[in-house]
């Protein structure tokens, strides 16, 4: 037997656990944004290059400013935990994508410099970022970010409604006219080849995307199953067409991708029911009654409002609570 | 079926290091130290002087209070100082420090032959508080005051915790496989003493062969072996009742108040060393394995040692330690230095490798709920450790039952972040204690 060493150089002697698991806020966000790239790529192939400049400015601008800010405090810079990256591509997914250069580039700079890092970074903030990022450009250039790309043409310029624009102007009738029929509007719900902004289209890519998440254990699958499904039965309930609800606007997208956003919803799986249902709630009647044709954004930033009431309200049972 | 809890988690356990290979004695160590500090509760004085020859077996230090228990010496030979010396647990603490005479003596009238069942419960009781027993699983609680529960508590069941859920620890899991019989007979004793007739025994199903060997002991005695879920913290007191006799200790509340009494594998096999040959809880056996330990062994080591010795004795280090741990992972104390003694409590001595560890720097919580979920007591861990690192220890501890967190280490485990929440509730508890004090 050779030498024995029993020497020890600097042991680091900090409290317990001294072991733990592979999982980092790097990995997590990189996973949300790997679940994301199906649709991304999908919205770039219909959409045509105007949808990929958009989405590598929201993206490049939305780490440019973290990276500025946290230069600018001091702070350790956390670009490449993939955060930001997140809020730039999914600011991208809810915008048309023939909005001109300067707006993309303007969203992403608010969502990350005032929704997020006014807040305190990462963690800190009550409101999703890219949604921010996307009420603001709604409210400032509302003709801009309502004008769609017609997705079956291909041609960018050629624009047409939404769906759910069709339907709050003109009526389920007319909607169902410009597809034929029912089952080729489902399906083209279904597959994307409709109109809309460029991460809202393919329900199945996103569909797709979510199930990864959910099965990677990253999301859970109460949150877009309540959300849709409070859609789904509320606007069964006001006698509107619900296949068609569930499948239009970014409600798909939102369910999956913003509804499940961990930062900025409840912590425990109770909490994110009431937040599900809530947000589905508030979709549907921004939607029927509202000035909008869509509210899933609205809808899912006012019930980020309320979630720290949530969890004041939904604490976890406590182990030998009953006395 | 087997029974599970809420909550909890799946560390690779690397049990494989060590859970094939027997006990080994280890030689006598020609010098011990051995702590005045054993045990959680009052400590102990030295009733020895340098320059005093002891001999194994003989009382060292003790104290009158109830809360405590009695040092041995644990090898024959010179008391060569008493001196303040590093502790695992309490940092630095007074020590009896003792040089081999090689004799391995036992001080007179040692060992003994005794019947069990022919001593009454006070008896039993008296015998195990002089012997120094005390919870072998690293709480170190003085046994027989766990034995002594107040008069209007009534103890209707005894569950032998043999979960070891801790990852790498495999001590328990020989002790059940090479000394069974001696496992049920303690656990008798304890049942005699305690008066109670229902017994258990809880083992992780991660340990299939104890399982079968421990029921094979337990044939025509009333004790029962439970297979339990392997999750962590399943051995910890209150998960283990929970599931073992679905009784759910009340919020603040102690086993004794669901009528349990929980004790740990290589205590009993103590007691029954004691009252059936008058041996004195002298030496223990402890897991040292890690990443960084050439050859990681069970060993069965004399109180005092020093974990330097231990870990020589397993080909010394293979690497870079870059924590060194005594017990297991998940609950186990950061050593600075190779230097302290193996106690009572030491169930393991661990030294990981920084890839072991997978550590990263700590980042603010992202409210990813996976600590919620993984918390068996049910609490918000990510509350607690912004409230901690806040300094707003009062309202955690109101708002937030800072004081029900076991301290199990399942919500760190699991957290992206990286967040040190086990840290910020012992800090928020101390304060908390600290604040109550002065007032
Ligand atoms: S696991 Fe960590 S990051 Fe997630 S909620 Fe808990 S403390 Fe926050
Ligand atoms: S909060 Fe306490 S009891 Fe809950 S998982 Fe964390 S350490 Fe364990």
């Amino acid at each position: 037997m050779g030498e024995v060493k029993i020497e020890v150089g600097k042991l680091s002697v900090s409290a317990s656990p001294h072991i733990r698991c592979d999982e980092s806020i790097a990995k997590i966000m990189w996973m949300v944004n790997l679940a994301l790239a199906p649709a991304a790529l999908f919205s770039i192939y219909r959409f045509g290059l105007s949808a990929l400049y958009t989405m590598v400015i929201c993206i490049v601008a939305a780490i440019v400013t973290e990276y500025a800010i946290q230069k600018w405090q001091g702070k350790t810079i956390t670009v490449s935990d993939g955060s930001a990256f997140l809020t730039g591509l999914l600011l991208a997914m809810n915008i048309p994508s023939t909005v001109p250069w300067y707006m993309p580039l303007f969203g992403s700079a608010v969502a990350i410099a005032v929704a997020k890092h006014t807040m305190g970074g990462l963690g800190f903030n009550i409101f999703n970022p890219a949604l921010v990022g996307r009420a603001v450009l709604l409210a400032s250039w509302p003709v801009a970010m309502t004008t769609w790309p017609t997705m079956a043409s291909k041609l960018d310029g050629v624009t047409s409604a939404t769906p759910l624009g069709i339907l709050k102007l003109q009526g389920y009738a007319k909607l169902v006219e410009i597809f034929g029929d029912k089952m080729t509007m489902y399906k083209s719900l279904f597959f994307g080849s409709r109109s809309g902004s460029m991460g809202e289209t393919a329900a199945l890519l996103l569909i797709l995307g979510g199930i990864f998440l959910i099965y990677r254990g990253y999301i859970n699958w109460q949150v877009p199953v309540v959300m849709i499904g409070t859609v789904g039965v509320l606007t069964a309930v006001f006698g509107q067409d619900p296949i068609m609800h569930m499948m239009s606007g970014g409600l798909i997208l939102g369910a999956f991708f913003m509804a499940t956003d961990m930062v900025t919803i409840p912590i425990t799986v109770k909490g994110q029911m009431v937040f599900a249902a809530g947000a589905g709630a508030l979709t549907v009647l921004i939607r029927l009654l509202g000035g909008y044709p869509e509210g899933v954004c609205y809808a899912i930033l006012l019930m980020n409002a309320v979630t720290p009431l949530i969890d004041l309200w939904l604490k976890p049972k406590k182990f030998g609570a009953r006395r | 079926m087997t029974r599970s809890f809420r909550g909890g988690v799946h560390p690779n356990d690397r049990k494989n290091f060590t859970a094939a290979k027997a006990i080994e004695v280890a030689p006598l160590p020609e010098k011990v130290v051995i702590p005045t500090r054993q045990h959680i509760g009052a400590p102990c004085s030295p009733i020895v002087k340098v320059g005093d020859l002891v001999k194994k077996g003989q009382v060292i230090a003790e104290t009158q209070a109830f809360v405590s228990s009695p040092v041995h010496a644990s090898i024959s030979g010179k008391v060569a100082a008493i001196a303040e010396y590093p502790h695992p647990v309490f940092g630095s603490c007074s020590a009896i420090i003792i040089e081999s005479d090689g004799k391995d003596e036992w001080v007179e009238g040692l060992p003994i032959k005794r019947e069990w069942q022919s001593l009454e419960s006070d008896e039993l009781k008296d015998v195990i508080r002089l012997a120094g027993i005390v919870g072998m699983g690293g709480a170190t609680f003085p046994t027989h005051v766990k034995m002594a529960p107040p008069k209007e508590k009534s103890i209707d069941m005894f569950i032998l915790n043999g979960a070891e859920c801790e990852p790498y620890l495999t001590a328990d899991h020989r002790v059940m496989l090479e000394e069974a019989d001696r496992v049920v007979t303690g656990m008798q004793i304890v049942m005699k003493a305690l008066d109670v007739k229902q017994g258990y025994i809880g083992i992780e199903e991660n340990k299939p062969d104890a399982i079968k060997v421990m029921r094979e002991a337990v044939s025509g005695t009333a004790i029962k072996v439970v297979a339990l879920q392997t999750k962590y913290p399943q051995g910890a007191e209150k998960t283990l009742i929970k599931v073992v006799a679905d009784r759910e200790v009340p919020s603040g509340g102690l086993p004794m108040d669901v009528g349990v009494v929980v004790q740990n594998v290589g205590t009993v096999v103590a007691v029954a060393e004691a009252v059936e040959k008058g041996l004195p809880l002298i030496e223990r056996v402890t897991t040292v394995t890690g990443g960084a330990i050439a050859e990681p062994k069970n060993l069965r080591l004399r109180i005092g040692t020093t974990f330097a010795m231990a870990i020589e004795l397993c080909g010394g280090f293979k690497e870079e330690p870059a924590k060194l741990i005594m017990g297991g992972p998940m609950m186990g104390m950061a050593q600075c230095s190779v230097d302290v003694p193996v106690i009572k409590g030491t169930s393991g001595i661990l030294a990981l490798s920084a890839a072991d560890i997978n550590s990263g720097d700590e980042r603010p919580c992202i409210r990813c709920g996976r600590c919620v979920e993984a918390c068996p007591m049910g609490l918000v861990p990510s509350m607690l450790s912004i409230l901690g690192e806040r300094g707003m220890y009062e309202a955690a501890k109101e708002k937030y039952d800072l004081l029900d967190c076991v301290e199990c280490g399942s919500c760190v485990y699991t957290c992206p972040a990286k967040r040190n929440i086990v840290h910020y509730v012992k800090l928020a508890k101390a304060q908390n204690a600290a604040a109550a004090a002065k007032k």
